[in-house]
């Protein structure tokens, strides 16, 4: 399974943010981060803004906050801003008039289901749990 | 669950959903006890082994979330796993502590450790769990899992595992917030003509 740039600088952007709450931050403070063109990473801020995932803070520190609820927000939610998982056909865009054809959709649209369902069951909450984590892990074995 | 441009939310709270250890599990937990002294738990919730007393609470949540009412299933589930061999099985149910404790019961777990299932080494499976809908969020389903997961370890397992229907978003979310990731199996089934 492949995600789009945009995703993953949406996912990205958004654990950044909610990991720091308190915080409002650039988009060049995020691009920085993560060696992104700012660019790119605006047109995501925007798309995230209107999703009510983040929000802009205007002034002389102003930049994004994270504005969704973490328990409630899924890496689905965000992965479906970005793309088009309308139907597993349009996903692997295979034409099922041959029962080949019938036969190897039926098998994108379980890989589709289950990737679906993990991304639907893990909130920014649960990531942002899973990189202190990891976090703590790296001090421990330093 | 959320849709492209649309601000989303999903849930969380209590979960429903099923190994032996290499040795000999010590005899160490005894019919009744608070593990809320001995495993962290919420400090609202407390834990103990249900009792036969508890069993018509347990049908009417069960009934309360499926729609079904199981007695029969409810009652022979406590005798295997609330009487028996109660080293490795853990049949465990959750109450407001404090005064309202032993009133009503906020939901229940129902685990036990199994080995050599599959192909796997000894481990703890997860194979009931229910919180009251009005008590979610919480911390319910935390204290019961906090609880059950101290017994496994205690009793020599390193491993927890349960299993959740793809469509269920709730207990997915529940689990996943628990830390639990997908594991090295793949369920497969199959219609029988």
């Amino acid at each position: 399974m492949k995600l789009q740039v945009s995703t993953r600088l949406a996912i990205f952007a958004l654990l950044h943010l909610a990991g720091r709450p308190d915080e409002q931050l650039s988009v060049s403070d995020i691009g920085d981060k993560y060696g992104i063109s700012s660019h790119h990473l605006a047109k995501v801020m925007h798309a995230l803004g209107r999703a009510g995932l983040v929000r802009a803070v205007r002034g002389a520190r102003g930049g994004y906050q994270f504005s969704g609820n973490a328990s409630r927000t899924t890496l689905l939610d965000v992965v479906q801003l970005f793309e088009d998982w309308a139907s597993p056909h349009a996903i692997s865009g295979i034409d099922g008039r041959t029962n080949e054809a019938w036969a190897l959709s039926k098998v994108v649209a379980e890989i589709d289901e289950i990737a679906q369902a993990t991304l639907g069951s893990i909130t920014i909450a649960t990531m942002l749990k899973l990189i202190d984590r990891r976090r703590h892990e790296q001090k421990r074995s330093t | 669950m959320g849709a492209g441009g649309r601000r989303v939310a999903a849930d969380g709270g209590g979960g429903r959903t099923r190994t032996l250890s290499r040795n000999r599990v010590p005899h160490a937990v005894e019919s009744a006890v608070d593990i809320k002294t001995r495993a962290p738990a919420e400090k609202s919730v407390r834990v103990r082994r249900v009792k036969a007393t508890d069993i018509p609470q347990v049908v009417a949540l069960d009934q309360q979330i499926t729609g079904i009412g199981k007695a029969e299933y409810w009652r022979d589930l406590y005798a295997r796993y609330g009487k028996r061999r109660l080293a490795e099985r853990f049949f465990f149910v959750a109450e407001p502590s404090g005064k309202r404790a032993g009133k009503n019961i906020l939901g229940f777990v129902i685990g036990e450790i199994r080995a050599w299932e599959f192909g796997s080494a000894p481990c703890g499976w997860v194979f009931a769990m229910s919180v009251d809908p009005d008590t979610r969020l919480h911390g319910v389903g935390k204290s019961l899992l906090d609880a059950i997961s101290f017994e496994f370890r205690k009793a020599g397992v390193s491993k927890m595992r349960t299993m959740v229907a793809r469509d269920n978003r709730l207990h997915l979310l529940f689990f996943r917030s628990q830390e639990m990731a997908a594991g090295p199996y793949l369920q497969l089934e199959k219609e029988l003509d």
